[in-house]
């Protein structure tokens, strides 16, 4: 749309986290099923279904992924970690199958970003999840790219439903672009308030009337 | 668990996509240090009952403290550093006054923060394109025409332009201006650029 002057520090690339990056901090919030290898005593009380004082080994507990990821150590056996659903076997066929069908909102809305970092654990199935990813992408990739370059002028909403993060940056990328060349097309020197100022004014006028 | 408060300051953020400054959360930024302060505290005994006992048991519950630690200084250098961002962009939107309302919700060190970028701005502004300086944040989109025909949208009051000529800017009057003199009314959302 607009030229924007503020621009938020974008999220990392692959299995990079961006230290910066809102949306990594948010990804990396995700919680996976782990399994625990050690004793962790004086923790007890972060466990609520039991009273003991330490978390004993063997303890299945819900961990989000940052302190997995802090944790995790490949030569010494601290704790597992355990593929979330959508990325086990059975959501993986359906993925083969048709990935235009899923909705990556719901089941993500971190899907790509979760898996990549879900490769950071020593896993047999790494390689299937990965290529997972790969071919989700690759096979909606297209249709995210039609959508984005042809709805001009109006409700994208439903279109953007569906999507993951990441599709969803694409997506809005491909819309800024196609509203420039529209702009530019059309000779458009007009002026505009700012959309910073105009949803300022917006959320004024709703204080007001409550 | 620990660090849910810390994220709680990024998730504010984040449900402002289009870069509104929400207020200084000042309450929640003292929480997380309070955290912090505890998990360092707990660490430091910890750390010294496992070094005088040999209490190697104690370390994985070290390190996960630290983990913790750790993630409450990323979040909360992410919060500040973000905030940074949308005041620097307030600069470029707004001009270098204000609405009081969005200097609310600023504190005392983000706005110390924004005088002194403002100032080095201006000093950039000045020593460039020779004489009187080069005011970058004009002309964001190409001019078509020097004058363009505005209509004002609310009171603003005297408006003086370059040949020294005042113009009271009422509500709904229409006036043929200088592009240059209100592209940041416009911004600002005072003016309106009427097309015919």
């Amino acid at each position: 749309m607009d030229t924007q002057s503020y621009m938020p520090v974008p999220p990392g690339i692959g299995m990079e986290e961006n230290f910066f990056s809102l949306d990594d901090i948010l990804l990396s919030h995700e919680r996976l099923p782990c399994r625990l290898q050690t004793t962790f005593p004086r923790l007890g009380f972060l466990e609520k279904s039991s009273d003991t004082q330490d978390i004993p080994e063997g303890t299945k507990m819900e961990m989000p992924l940052w302190l997995a990821k802090g944790l995790y150590e490949q030569k010494r056996r601290v704790l597992t970690v355990e593929l979330p659903k959508v990325y086990r076997e059975g959501w993986r066929t359906v993925f083969g199958a048709d990935p235009n069908v899923v909705d990556l909102h719901k089941m993500g809305p971190y899907y790509y970003g979760l898996g990549s970092q879900m490769l950071h654990f020593d896993s047999p199935e790494n390689p299937e999840v990965a290529q997972t990813i790969l071919q989700t992408f690759i096979g909606r990739f297209r249709r995210i790219m039609d959508s984005s370059q042809n709805a001009y002028d109006s409700d994208t909403s439903a279109l953007v439903e569906r999507l993951d993060c990441l599709e969803r940056a694409l997506f809005r990328a491909g819309q800024s672009g196609l509203n420039a060349f529209q702009r530019w097309e059309k000779g458009h020197a007009h002026l505009t308030a700012s959309n910073l100022v105009i949803n300022y004014r917006k959320r004024k006028l709703a204080d007001m009337n409550s | 668990m620990f660090c849910e408060k810390a994220v709680e300051l990024i998730r504010e953020l984040h449900r402002m996509g289009d870069g509104q400054l929400p207020a200084f959360n000042e309450d929640g930024i003292r929480q997380v240090l309070e955290e912090m302060k505890a998990l360092y505290e707990q660490n430091q005994s910890d750390v010294n009952e496992a070094k005088a006992e040999g209490k190697s048991e104690l370390i994985p519950t070290i390190k996960f403290r630290h983990n913790c630690l750790l993630r409450n200084q990323r979040c909360i250098a992410a919060y500040l550093y973000d905030r940074l961002l949308r005041i620097r962009a307030l600069r470029w939107e707004y001009g270098s006054v204000l609405p009081t309302n969005i200097r609310f919700h600023m504190c005392a060190e983000e706005l110390e923060w924004f005088n002194q970028y403002k100032k080095s701005l201006a000093t950039y502004m000045k020593s460039i394109g020779g004489e009187g300086g080069l005011d970058i944040t004009q002309d964001m989109k190409p001019p078509k025409s020097l004058y363009i025909e505005v209509r004002c949208l609310k009171d603003h009051g005297e408006f003086e332009i370059e040949d020294g000529t005042v113009i009271l800017l009422k509500k709904n009057s229409q006036h043929f201006l200088p592009r240059w003199k209100c592209e940041q009314l416009i911004r600002q959302g005072v003016l309106e650029h009427v097309i015919s």
